[in-house]
C-alpha cells in the first residue's frame, strides 16, 4: 500500500524507529553528533537569517546602515504602513497573485493532462515520453528564458509567425502591459510541467487495477471513471503538487528578471522581484526585508488553506 | 472505429507535446550555428544557411566563458559533494537513531519547508559580509550545503532499513561513524544517486542567490554571466544562443544520462511505496 507524504505526514515521526526500546545515551551522543553540521548550517544560514529578517524589517536599514549598523534606527512597523500605501508594492502583490493563481492551476491541469496521455492503456514508449516531458524541468531558467525572449519577438519570433498561419497577430508579447504576464505564465508552465507530471504518474500507477475493472463490468464510460476513481484517487497527489507548486510560484522572480525586467509599466513586477530592486539595488533593506515577510505570510496562509480545502473537499 | 479514433488522438497530442516540449531547444542550438543576423529574419529561418561556429568561439575568447564554466562546475561539484554526506548523515540519524529532541528538532525542520528562502537572503547577505565571504566561492557553497529536503529524502528511504542490520553490527562492537560508513552508506546508494543529480542540476541552475552574492565578474557562475550578458547584448541574437547552449548542456547530459536513477528518486521522494 502506498501514500503519499505530505508536509505534516512527513513531519510526524514514523515508529519506524523503535520507540518500544528507552533512549540509550550513547544513542543520544550519536544521533546529536550526526546531526550537528546539518543543523548548524541550517541554523545559522536559514533559520537565524530569517530571525534576522524579521527584526531588519522593522528598522531603516539603508546603504549608510550597511557602512556602519549603528545607523540603522527602529522605525517599527513604518516600513509595512509605508508599503501598505504604496502603490507598486500593490501591482507586485497583484501581479505575484496573478502568476500564482493563473499559471500554478494551469501548470498542474498540463501536468496532469500529460500523466494521462502517457499512462493511457494503448501508449507505447512511456519512457521516451516521459524524458522528453521532463526535458524542460531540468534545463537552467536563465538560458530559457532568454531563449523564449527569441521566440516572443514581435518581428522575427516564431510564435508570431505561428500566429500568422492562423490569420493571428502580431502580439507584442513582453512589450505590451496586458501580454506580458500571460507571456511569462506560458514559458513557465513550459519549463515546469514535467516535474508535476511525474508525481502524477506515480500516482495513477499506484491506483489499483481492479478498480477499472468492478467499473468496467458496471459498465462506466472512460469519463466517468476519470470522475469517480482516477480524480478522488488522485486526491493525495493533488494536494501535494499544488501546495509544491504554488509555494515556487509565489516566488517568481528570474522570469521577469531576465525577461522584462519587471516591465513593461511594472507589469511583470512580482514580490521577489520588488524585493530584490529594494534590497539589493537601492540597498533600501528594512523596506526589502518587509516585502520579504510579507510574501512569507502569504505563502504560509496560502498553504494552510490548501490544507484546509482538502481537508473540506474529504 | 472508436478505439482506433482515441489512439490516433493521444498519440496526435503526444506529439504536439513532444514538438512543444524541444522544439524551443532545438532552435536555440540550430540559432547558435547561425552567422550573425540571421536569427532576426523574417519568416524565422528553422536551420541555418552555412553553419558557424563563430559565436562559440567568440564565448570562449572574447567573453570569458571558460571561467564561468570553471566556476559552475566548481560551485556545482563542491556543493553536492559535501552536501552529500552533511544530508545523509541527518537523515540517517533522523531515521534510525534514537535520542532526546530528535522528533521536536525535526518538526521545527519541517516548519522551515514553508518559509520561502529568500526570506533569509537579506540577512544572509549581511552575515557572509561580516564575514567575508561576499563575492567569493564559499559565499554561494555555504547555504547549499545543508537541505531540509534533501534531509527529508534520505531520511524516508533510511526507515526502510532493517533494525538487525544495525544492531548486529552494534553488537560486533562496530563504531557508529563506522556503521554509518560501511553498512547505511552502501544500502542508500540508490537515493544518494537521486540527492547528487538533483543537488548538482538545482546548484548549476540557481540564480537568485549567486546574482547577490557574487558580484565580481571573473566569480560569476553561468546563469549570471548570461543574464548580465544579455542585458548588453540583447541584439546578438545567436551569440545569446550559443551561451544558452554552454549553459544548459552540462545539465542537459547529466540529466540524459542519469535518468533513471534521477527520474525514480524523485516520485520516492513524494509517493513511498
Amino acid at each position: 500500500m502506498s501514500t503519499v507524504i505530505t508536509p505534516t505526514a512527513a513531519a510526524t515521526p514514523s515508529s519506524a524507529a523503535g520507540r518500544e526500546k528507552p533512549t540509550r545515551s550513547e544513542d543520544n551522543r550519536a544521533g546529536w553528533f550526526f546531526i550537528a553540521p546539518a543543523l548548524v548550517l541550517i541554523g545559522v544560514f536559514f533559520f537565524l537569517p530569517v530571525g534576522g529578517s524579521l527584526l531588519l524589517s522593522i528598522t531603516d536599514f539603508d546603504i549608510y546602515a550597511i557602512a556602519d549598523p549603528r545607523n540603522a534606527r527602529v522605525v517599527w512597523l513604518r516600513n509595512y504602513i509605508d508599503l501598505l500605501s504604496n502603490p507598486v508594492f500593490w501591482t507586485a502583490v497583484k501581479n505575484t497573485f496573478y502568476f500564482a493563481l493563473v499559471g500554478g492551476p494551469l501548470t498542474v491541469a498540463t501536468s496532469l493532462g500529460a500523466a494521462l496521455l502517457i499512462n493511457a492503456r494503448i501508449v507505447k514508449y512511456k519512457a521516451f515520453f516521459r524524458t522528453v516531458f521532463f526535458i524542460p524541468f531540468v534545463t537552467t531558467l536563465v538560458a530559457v528564458a532568454i531563449v523564449w525572449r527569441y521566440l516572443y519577438h514581435p518581428q522575427y519570433g516564431f510564435l508570431n509567425y505561428m500566429l500568422g498561419w492562423f490569420g493571428l497577430g502580431p502580439i507584442e508579447w513582453l512589450g505590451d502591459p496586458r501580454w506580458a504576464m500571460p507571456s511569462i505564465i506560458l514559458m513557465a508552465v513550459w519549463k515546469n510541467f514535467g516535474y508535476n507530471m511525474l508525481i502524477f504518474l506515480a500516482g495513477l500507477q499506484n491506483i489499483p487495477g481492479e478498480l477499472y475493472e468492478a467499473s468496467d463490468l458496471d459498465g462506466a464510460g472512460p469519463l466517468r471513471q476519470f470522475w469517480h476513481i482516477t480524480l478522488p484517487m488522485l486526491a493525495p497527489t493533488f494536494l501535494f503538487v499544488g501546495v509544491i507548486t504554488m509555494i515556487g510560484y509565489f516566488q517568481l522572480f528570474a522570469e521577469p528578471y531576465v525577461m522584462t525586467s519587471g516591465g513593461p509599466l511594472r507589469s511583470t513586477t512580482s514580490l521577489v522581484l520588488l524585493m530584490y530592486e529594494e534590497g539589493f539595488r537601492w540597498w533600501r533593506m528594512g523596506v526589502a526585508a518587509a516585502v520579504a515577510f510579507i510574501l512569507f505570510l502569504i505563502i504560509l496562509a496560502w498553504t494552510q488553506l490548501q490544507f484546509r480545502l482538502q481537508r473540506e473537499g474529504r | 472505429m472508436q478505439n482506433r479514433l482515441g489512439r490516433i488522438l493521444i498519440y496526435t497530442l503526444l506529439a504536439i507535446g513532444t514538438a512543444i516540449s524541444l522544439l524551443p531547444m532545438l532552435w536555440m542550438i540550430s540559432a547558435s550555428f547561425m552567422p550573425a543576423g540571421q536569427a532576426n529574419s523574417f519568416p524565422p529561418r528553422l536551420l541555418p544557411s552555412d553553419p558557424t561556429l563563430e559565436h562559440y568561439q567568440a564565448m570562449f575568447t572574447r567573453l570569458n566563458l571558460g571561467r564561468y564554466l570553471f566556476n559552475s562546475t566548481l560551485i556545482a561539484t563542491t556543493v553536492t559533494a559535501l552536501s552529500l554526506i552533511v544530508n545523509s548523515m541527518a537523515g540517517y540519524a533522523f531515521a534510525k537513531l534514537r535520542f532526546r529532541g530528535r522528533d521536536r528538532v525535526f518538526r521545527l525542520l519541517a516548519m522551515g519547508l514553508v518559509i520561502p528562502v529568500q526570506v533569509s537572503m537579506l540577512p544572509l547577505f549581511l552575515l557572509m559580509r561580516q564575514l567575508g565571504l561576499v563575492n567569493t566561492y564559499w559565499g554561494v557553497i555555504i547555504p547549499g550545503l545543508a537541505s531540509i529536503f534533501g534531509i527529508f529524502l534520505i531520511r524516508q528511504y533510511t526507515l526502510s532499513l532493517p533494525d538487525d542490520l544495525l544492531d548486529a553490527a552494534r553488537m560486533d562492537g562496530a563504531s557508529e561513524l563506522r556503521i554509518y560508513w560501511s553498512i547505511v552508506l552502501p544500502v542508500i546508494r540508490p537515493i544518494l544517486a537521486t540527492l547528487a543529480i538533483w543537488t548538482f542540476l538545482s546548484t548549476w541552475n540557481d540564480f537568485m542567490w549567486p546574482l547577490i552574492v557574487l558580484s565580481d565578474d571573473s566569480m560569476f557562475t553561468l546563469p549570471v554571466a548570461l543574464a548580465n550578458l544579455s542585458g548588453e547584448r540583447v541584439q546578438d541574437t545567436e551569440l545569446m544562443m550559443a551561451g544558452s547552449v554552454l549553459t544548459v548542456l552540462p545539465v542537459l547530459l547529466v540529466f540524459l544520462f542519469l535518468q533513471r536513477s534521477y527520474v525514480e528518486g524523485i516520485t520516492m521522494g513524494s509517493v513511498k511505496g
